[in-house]
């Protein structure tokens, strides 16, 4: 009675095609599946946001989505983003005014900071408050989180203007 | 947490999606941002052997305001709600309550149909759309009906819509009104440990109409008729507040839970009143 679901999604500009359990979760066809294992599981109950990747243009927590929702899909995750020869002016920015210690939340953080700056490219500390209020940092490094994301703001508005 | 198996259904009608409720009965759900409903489903609290995804189904997900009247298709979601400039402009009592809804993620996910018709007391839309005499419109296999909101919801989780029914708009008046939502929440994405929708409306510096509803203070939300008339033809002076708040309290009836005694509840829900009524006659 539960039969399995061709599925077809674009993952980081790749296309994946596979039969999959109606009951599986984004998170488990992107960590297990796919081996993308950026997006991370924190709470597994849609309140921590480690999981968080870009859907569709929207930030969704993948542990909140099932396979079959994201059927044509076009997910993007932290692997994404950046290389390490190349790294994302977030993934810079990090780095830079030390937005992690652990390290656990990063992916979630920085694919969610994204999203936010595409949609608000010069926000105030409060908007990024606000605007980042779905992820969880265990460590509390917040001060240094909305540091990174004010940094990183600052450097790709600075690149946009050179570039034009 | 891996949810029990079930049968996954995303048809691109809505008579589709009826007929697939027709056939499984009380064993069929719809879904629409699956953000109250895959928790649930995880926790293996919710047994759906069939669920049925509202994606694919046209017009689901559109605004519109003809002359005074505002229709949201239930797909609508809370981050439309938010960036919607003719809803903000119509009703701006819906934005100001869906950026207190949840958090960013799940605002992009969670949608206004499922927030109504879910019938969680926690849930804040059901009591903003008693605030708004909202009206739902639900379609069926014998076809499609509207109930009004203030008749919608019998206790928690238990709602006039039929089993095999879909509840596909929402739709209210636009306000000119003052208007208010006022939640106490213990950290953001919490439910609330009370919340209120208040509109006022202003006339020669007298309140001409009021409209009073509470959120996750009894097993359904509550439309308070006797607060919004204690508060009618008044100045909105302290003596008239406190009569609309005590009249109020007397409509609620909540339960102790992790947010707190009844003692707590009711005092917060007094707290959060005030507030609300004072933010809206400031604006009315």
């Amino acid at each position: 009675m539960t039969d399995k679901l061709h599925i077809k999604l674009t993952v980081n500009g790749q296309e994946e095609e596979f039969l999959a359990e109606p009951r599986e979760l984004l998170i488990y066809t992107l960590r297990e599946r796919l081996n993308i294992t950026g997006p991370h599981i924190g709470c597994e109950t849609s309140h921590c946001g480690a999981c968080t990747i870009t859907m569709d243009g929207k930030s969704v927590k993948a542990c909140t989505v099932f396979i079959g929702q994201a059927n044509g899909a076009d997910v993007t995750t932290i692997e994404g983003m950046g290389s390490p020869d190349a790294l994302h002016p977030l993934q810079s920015a990090f780095k830079e005014h030390h937005g992690l210690q652990c390290g656990y939340c990063t992916p979630g953080m920085i694919t969610r900071a994204a999203k936010l700056l595409e949609e608000n490219p010069s926000p105030t500390e409060e908007d990024i408050r606000f605007g980042m209020s779905g992820n969880l940092c265990r460590c509390t490094g917040y001060q240094n989180i909305v540091k990174s994301i004010l940094a990183a703001a600052a450097e790709m508005n600075a690149a946009k203007e050179a570039a034009e | 947490m891996i949810p029990a198996p079930f049968s996954y259904h995303r048809p691109s009608a809505l008579t589709d999606a009826i007929a697939i409720l027709s056939e499984h009965g009380d064993d069929a759900r719809v879904m629409a941002g699956g953000h109250s409903l895959i928790p649930m489903m995880k926790l293996r609290m919710a047994d759906i052997p069939h669920l049925i995804d509202l994606q694919d189904i046209p017009n689901l997900s559109d605004i519109s305001v003809e002359g005074s009247r505002v229709r949201m298709g239930a797909m609508v979601t809370q981050a439309q709600v938010i960036t919607d400039q003719g809803l903000a402009h119509a009703a701006p009592l819906l934005k100001e309550a869906a950026l207190q809804i949840a958090d960013p993620q799940v605002r992009y996910m969670g949608t206004v149909g499922g927030n109504v018709a879910n019938g969680d007391p926690a849930n804040d839309m059901p009591g903003l759309m008693q605030c708004l005499d909202a009206s739902f419109t639900l379609v069926g296999p014998n076809g499609t009906r509207a109930v009004n909101a203030r008749a919608f919801y019998e206790a928690a989780y238990m709602t006039a819509r039929e089993d095999e029914e879909v509840l596909t708009e929402i739709s209210f008046d636009a306000h000119a009104a003052g208007y208010a939502y006022e939640k106490q929440k213990r950290k953001i994405g919490d439910y609330a440990t009370a919340a209120s929708a208040v509109l006022l409306s202003k006339d020669g510096g007298r309140c001409s109409s009021a409209s009073i509803a509470m959120t996750n203070l009894s097993d359904t939300p509550i439309f308070s008729e006797a607060a919004s008339t204690a508060l009618i033809g008044t100045q909105l002076d302290d003596a008239a507040i406190k009569q609309a708040v005590s009249a109020a309290l007397g409509d609620i009836d909540p339960t102790e839970d992790n947010r707190g005694p009844v003692a707590f509840k009711m005092h917060v829900a007094g707290v959060i009143l005030t507030r609300a009524i004072q933010r809206a006659w400031s604006r009315a």
